[in-house]
């Protein structure tokens, strides 16, 4: 029997086929369940785009003006070299404020990930405390905690540095006690039967396994907190985001792509340098979405 | 028993011995010059910061009685003994927060599809033009590195205040930013299905729809709904630049002393944030045991 004619035959006795073999023909649940997905994502943002009033001559309008203003950014220029310099130091600010905001975070998150690990710490509730705070400090993000630290240490780059400390407490704490409750049991087993105490487990058993993760993580959040330093000072708690900010409002477009330029170069920079010491740790790492 | 452990003769344990000092020694300077180098890092970091211990020490008790005030209503009274007051502006919270969240929902499907489309253009495996592939990747770099708020401080000014420049800025940075992580799980998928597509005579879309995409797909799923979670984070504070949301609620609180209502709006934000990562956690667990891919 040719292809053709059993296709004709097939089709002259769909009807046919279609009470015999129900099964086949039934619409697969996943499906119905993928397509009820898609429409309420679909109908979720026509309701999000109507509450913000979007309209497409709203759109045009601001193209046109991004048009209008973007050609000034180029070339890119400072303006004068007094103005220069103080990019280029509120730049060197910016990278100081990661820094030092990365380390004073990694160094009190460090017994607090311990605390808040299921194989190290002290009691469950001790472990559900420190897990509930560190994940409310979480939720703050780094520029509000420098608009609380600015009522304290005023305006300036100290706030900074206490505000992305903060921010990063709660994230570290979380992926360093991550990072310990999978470390491997057996050294700490090895420990215990040769007479160690519940601080030499950790110190011989679990710390020699978790500590280039750490740094990994270390090294991986000084790269993003660069990117954060620099918005920082929009808020006023030093570094180029305060400079960024004025360019924009002043209209000042060359010097904004100019200070953008600079922000990107650093960030590229300390990418590069510190992408090769944390493979130097710990061998390639996944990327985390950031 | 331990007591048929035999002793080494004296030379070859001296030897021994010897050997692991020098090895330990090694180890040892390495540790204390990495730990110097660092030290002296965090302070040229902490002088150019203006890092000022005493002014920290003598102000950390404001910190705390921040935190104080922020626990206390304009009456004096604690914030708990009255709720009622304590959450008087929660119809309208609710409602910012609900546009906060909405951003955050259309930046990232906006930012998500914007991603998609570049993805396949930045992968090394679909991309054979070099010119074409660094292009894309440089330019997803770019939207990825420059911080969403700066991105929001300049459609402020070109679309008029709102949620529209909070939207945009957020969508382009989630476009740099998913557009490289799904260009790293494309580089990664079975190129056999590829191979059968193209043999079979497939255009280059029928291609990425019958053979990239079922690979895909639930990784990509996964990865925008992380990127959701960031940006709720990110569409909180967009308010800080009139960029819409409950920032704005916020920042005019913080700015003005009204303690109470800070503690209130950071506690929703808080709560908010919480949930949606709880909720986005079981979704993504699912997702990768369903895929079964990582």
């Amino acid at each position: 029997m040719s292809r053709t004619s059993l296709r004709a035959v097939a089709l002259a006795d769909m009807n046919g086929l279609r009470t015999r073999h129900t099964a086949e023909f039934a619409v697969p649940r996943e499906r119905v369940i993928a397509i009820a997905i898609v429409a309420a994502m679909i109908g979720l943002f026509a309701f999000a785009l109507y509450r913000f009033e979007f309209s497409l001559t709203r759109i045009i309008n601001g193209i046109g003006n991004l048009g209008s203003f973007v050609p000034l950014m180029f070339p890119p220029s400072p303006g004068s070299w007094p103005r220069a310099w103080l990019f280029l130091h509120a730049l060197a600010e910016t990278v100081a404020i990661a820094f030092l905001g990365t380390l004073l975070a990694a160094i009190l998150a460090f017994p607090l990930g311990f605390l808040a690990a299921r194989n190290t710490t002290i009691n469950r509730v001790v472990q559900f405390m420190s897990r509930r705070m560190l994940d409310s400090v979480r939720g703050v993000d780094a520029l509000i905690w420098a608009l609380i630290w600015i009522n304290v240490v005023g305006l300036g780059p100290f706030a900074g540095v206490l505000a992305i400390m903060s921010s990063d407490i709660g994230a570290f704490g979380k992926l360093f006690s991550e990072a310990i409750e999978a470390a491997d049991n057996k050294p700490v087993e090895g420990v215990t039967s040769s007479g160690g105490s519940h601080l030499q487990q950790v110190r011989f058993g679990v710390l020699p396994q978790v500590l280039p993760v750490i740094a990994g993580q270390i090294l991986y959040y000084f790269e993003s907190n660069t990117r954060s330093s620099t918005i920082i000072g929009i808020v006023g708690a030093g570094g180029i985001g305060l400079h960024l900010s004025e360019m924009i409002r002043t209209l000042e477009w060359p010097s904004v792509s100019f200070i953008i330029c600079l922000i990107l170069v650093t960030v590229a920079v300390i990418d590069a340098v510190s992408g090769r010491i944390r493979r130097a740790i710990v061998g390639p790492v996944p990327q985390d979405a950031h | 028993m331990a007591t048929s452990l035999k002793a080494l003769p004296a030379e070859r344990l001296a030897a021994l011995s010897g050997a692991y000092a020098s090895e330990m020694r090694a180890k040892r300077l390495n540790t204390l010059m990495f730990g110097a180098a660092i030290v002296i890092a965090a302070i040229a970091s902490g002088w150019i910061a203006e890092v000022n211990l005493t002014k920290f020490v003598t102000h950390i008790g404001a910190f705390f009685s921040y935190f104080d005030r922020l626990a206390t209503l304009d009456t004096g009274a604690r914030v708990w003994t009255d709720i009622a007051e304590w959450f008087w502006g929660l119809k309208k919270w609710s409602l910012l927060l609900l546009d906060t969240m909405l951003i955050a929902y259309v930046g990232t499907i906006v930012g998500a599809l914007g991603g998609f489309l570049l993805c396949f253009a930045a992968s090394s495996n679909l991309m054979p033009n070099w010119w074409i592939r660094n292009a894309v990747k440089r330019f997803l770099e770019f939207c990825r590195t420059v911080p969403e708020i700066v991105f929001a401080l300049i459609f402020v000014i070109a679309f008029g205040l709102g949620p529209i420049p909070g939207v945009l800025a957020i969508a382009i940075h989630t476009a740099g930013a998913l557009g490289k992580l799904y260009s790293e799980v494309v580089e990664n998928i079975d190129m056999k299905p590829v191979e059968g597509a193209v043999s079979s005579g497939g255009s280059w879309p029928e291609m990425i729809g019958f053979a990239v995409v079922p690979q895909v797909i639930s990784n990509f799923a996964s990865y925008t709904l992380l990127r959701f979670e960031i940006n709720v984070r990110g569409a909180a504070v967009m308010g800080f630049v009139g960029a819409g949301g409950i920032g704005q609620d916020l920042i005019e609180a913080i700015r003005k002393f009204y303690y109470s209502d800070v503690s209130a709006i950071l506690l929703l934000i808080i709560g908010t944030v919480m949930i949606i990562d709880l909720v986005t956690e079981r979704l993504r667990h699912r997702l990768l045991g369903a895929g079964g891919q990582t």
